[in-house]
């Protein structure tokens, strides 16, 4: 299985400022607490830092997202690589329990969507939709990534009519269907081999000779009856008046273009960290994602913190962004430690 | 999902087409992640404007005949009826602003 994780107005700084352990403000409100820590996002990084952060009396407040809570693993199924799961887990299992450990030891996890965050200054601000604004002295930005699109014109227009992004989601509506999946990383060939239960052929598009899916998922496609693998080929348009009908490839090696009837497109090609909140704020790296210095969590701007697939433009595992996780809160406690000496 | 009635194949004629305030519908699936997230945040638009609009689900894999009538191939769809027609559709799980935002024109008083 893949996890490629693949979610104001400081103006006013007292240094002095005694930080207020109000846990609980009610949503739609804003208090005058100062809170030690807001994580933003939900995901393998997000929850473990929740739990790290909870354990050291940070009393974190998450905001989880109100519709990408829990993050990417929520759509597959699967996990077999997350450690201490003899047999695996279901990506919803996982993260579920993630969230209720997290709550055990008292973080404040709200479904909730940040609309802007002020990060300099000693005391950063947090806006969420509902309104409310939370002042804290410290942020651990864990946003994961979302997925990239082709960028073909017709993409949108018949995306939710062939063209999908979630297997477990939509496999079901390609009964006896075939269908393609674009993509050449563990999430492709895993929702390749997901989607073989519903339809009757699946076509793998790849854009290059070799996949870099993991040898065991590779394996399962080669091995699959159900799953024919293109090489060199990539998707230049998708055809079809209301639903999708066709594709048109090109071949990657000899520019020639080809014709594929199918009536789904499952686009896994894989994702881009989500630094839209940050973005003018934080320094990003070449890749995109948000620079921290070496081994830590620390962004360009002190007591911001990322975690996660957000500052991985490689690894990019559920494990991974757990350990990520780890490190932003151990990192957060220790920033606040020393502004409080 | 979210708390709305269930609609079905058989009762989506009068329940949607037929009813005289926009409906906005559901059309969701238990094995579907993105669906049980969309649910709470269409129960806070129903709420706020249950003046205006109706909110309404349909259970796809319950409900098939209707699912392929409107050629839903991914869920979470959510879909406005008006007038007996679909008026505009989104799919995939948004948040609560993001939802108002594309069904504002349905969302306020008509004029």
């Amino acid at each position: 299985m893949s996890n490629d994780l693949g979610p104001s107005f400081a103006n006013a700084v007292n240094l002095n400022l005694t930080p207020v352990q109000a846990q609980e403000t009610a949503p739609g409100t804003s208090d005058d607490a100062v809170h030690d820590v807001v994580i933003v996002g939900s995901g393998p990084a997000g929850y473990t830092a929740a739990i790290y952060a909870a354990r050291a009396d940070l009393k974190p407040i998450v905001i989880a997202g109100s519709v990408t809570a829990g993050g990417e693993l929520m759509n597959t199924t699967d996990v077999e690589n997350y450690p201490g799961f003899i047999e695996g887990i279901m990506g919803p299992d996982l993260m579920t329990n993630m969230q209720q450990q997290a709550e055990r030891f008292g973080a404040d996890i709200r479904f909730e969507d940040v609309t802007s965050l002020e990060l300099d200054g000693e005391i950063k601000t947090v806006t969420v939709e509902d309104g409310t604004v939370l002042r804290t002295r410290s942020v651990i930005m864990s946003t994961g990534s979302a997925y990239r699109k082709l960028g073909l014109p017709n993409e949108e227009r018949l995306s939710g009519h062939g063209v999908s992004w979630c297997a477990t989601c939509d496999g079901f509506f390609f009964k006896e269907q075939n269908i393609a999946v674009v993509g050449g990383g563990d999430s492709a060939i895993e929702e390749a081999t997901f989607l073989t239960k519903f339809a009757s052929k699946v076509t793998l598009i790849h854009r290059r000779d070799s996949f870099r899916a993991s040898e065991i998922m590779q394996q399962r496609a080669f091995d699959d009856p159900k799953i024919e693998i293109l090489w060199n080929k990539q998707v230049t348009d998708i055809h079809g008046e209301s639903k999708v009908e066709s594709l048109t490839l090109e071949d990657t090696v000899t520019g020639e273009t080809s014709q594929l009837d199918i009536t789904g497109l499952f686009v896994a090609i894989g994702s881009d960290p989500r630094v839209d909140l940050v973005k003018d704020q934080l320094e990003l790296t070449v890749d995109g994602t948000i620079a921290v210095d070496g081994r830590s969590s620390t962004t360009s701007i002190p007591g911001v913190f990322a975690a996660g697939d957000v500052l991985d433009a490689t690894y990019r595992q559920a494990i991974t962004a757990a350990g990520s996780g780890c490190v932003a809160a151990i990192d957060v406690e220790h920033y606040l430690a020393a502004l409080d000496s | 999902m979210s708390a709305a009635k269930d609609v079905t194949d058989a009762n989506f004629q009068a329940e949607v087409l037929e009813n005289s305030k926009p409906t906005i519908v559901d059309f969701w699936a238990e094995w579907c992640g993105p669906c049980r997230q969309l649910g709470p945040v269409l129960d806070a638009i129903a709420a706020e404007h249950a003046d205006n609009i109706d909110v309404v689900k349909v259970n796809v894999d319950d409900n098939p005949a209707i699912a392929s009538k409107y050629g839903i191939t991914s869920i979470p769809a959510v879909y406005l009826f008006a007038n007996g027609e679909v008026a505009k559709t989104s799919i995939g799980a948004k948040p609560k602003s993001a939802l108002e935002k594309e069904f504002a024109d349905y969302l306020t008083p008509s004029a």
